[in-house]
């Protein structure tokens, strides 16, 4: 079975969708043990709690365990800070969007705020330099650290992340060299 | 409302003070702040302190409590002090591997081990 054929849409397609304003999220198809959910919470830290809360059980209903949990709680967290402080600067009458899918072996989220975007590719590695020192600027880092595939839409409103269940099996393939 | 919770407990050993975190997860911006203030003002009562920061309670943080950990480790240098961590759970730990802030911290695995070192 290919489990990278999951039940979002490609990332091309994603920021699509993205543009026209998310109304694929509602056409997606369902399995049985896959849950798709789309939340609108206000740009307000604390709301964080409850989008988590949400998320979490559905991973732990769907057997992941809890390595799995502690990413992508954390990739959440960051994802969702940025969006609110970043994105949003901080201004609660401006929403944050969250689509997932929790399937049997993967979760697929996105969040997209009201801002104009970034540049990913522009935001100083906090590894070295200066910005080892600095008390921000370490999200993004841990983003990509701790989950499998992680995207921006061109605007850069917009992050789709993936972490997979299980890894592709890289140490049966050395195996095979070596055989 | 606001909800007071102990964050923090402070034990004096010698010539440390040692400050474990007593929640399990410290998340939101209200929990940060709280626990800065709350370690900042130890930290202010001490002259030349030497503090080790207790992790053994935590199982999760988020890049806010390392921008936290900065904040305070360049106040306690700037008053000459000294901060060590210790008691950091392997998945915590790998967060510190991964923003390369164990080149930045010093990082012990229990009390006793930071305590010794402390010049």
């Amino acid at each position: 079975m290919n489990r990278r054929a999951g039940l979002f849409k490609p990332v091309n397609a994603v920021r699509l969708a993205a543009e026209d304003n998310w109304c694929w999220v509602v056409s997606l198809m369902v399995s049985k043990a896959t849950i798709n959910r789309s939340i609108v919470v206000k740009s307000r830290p604390l709301a964080i709690v409850g989008v988590c809360e949400q998320i979490l059980s559905k991973l732990e209903a769907n057997g992941f365990d809890k390595d799995d949990i502690f990413a992508v709680h954390l990739a959440l967290e960051e994802a969702f800070l940025n969006a609110v402080k970043h994105g949003n600067k901080m201004d609660p009458t401006k929403e944050v969007k969250i689509d997932y899918s929790v399937g049997l072996d993967k979760i697929e989220i996105s969040l997209t705020d009201e801002g104009e975007g970034f540049e990913p590719e522009a935001v100083a590695d906090p590894r070295f330099g200066e910005g080892l020192y600095k008390p921000g600027g370490r999200g993004l880092l841990l983003i990509n650290s701790y989950m499998d595939m992680v995207k921006f839409t061109e605007r850069g409103n917009s992050l789709y992340m993936v972490r997979y269940k299980e890894k592709p099996p890289l140490t049966q393939r050395v195996d095979q060299v070596q055989v | 409302m606001t909800e007071i919770k102990p964050r923090i407990s402070v034990e004096y050993v010698e010539k440390a003070t040692i400050i474990s975190f007593t929640d399990e997860k410290i998340l939101e911006k209200s929990d940060i702040k709280a626990l800065q203030d709350s370690i900042m003002s130890v930290v202010e009562q001490t002259e030349r302190i030497k503090l080790i920061l207790d992790f053994g309670n935590v199982q999760f943080l988020s890049s806010a409590v390392l921008g936290l950990l900065i904040r305070l480790s360049k106040r306690i240098y700037e008053c000459d002090g000294q901060l060590k961590l210790c008691n950091i759970t392997p998945k915590i730990f790998e967060i510190f591997k991964i923003t390369r802030l164990t080149k930045t911290f010093d990082i012990y695995k229990d009390v006793e081990s930071a305590v010794e070192d402390l010049s």
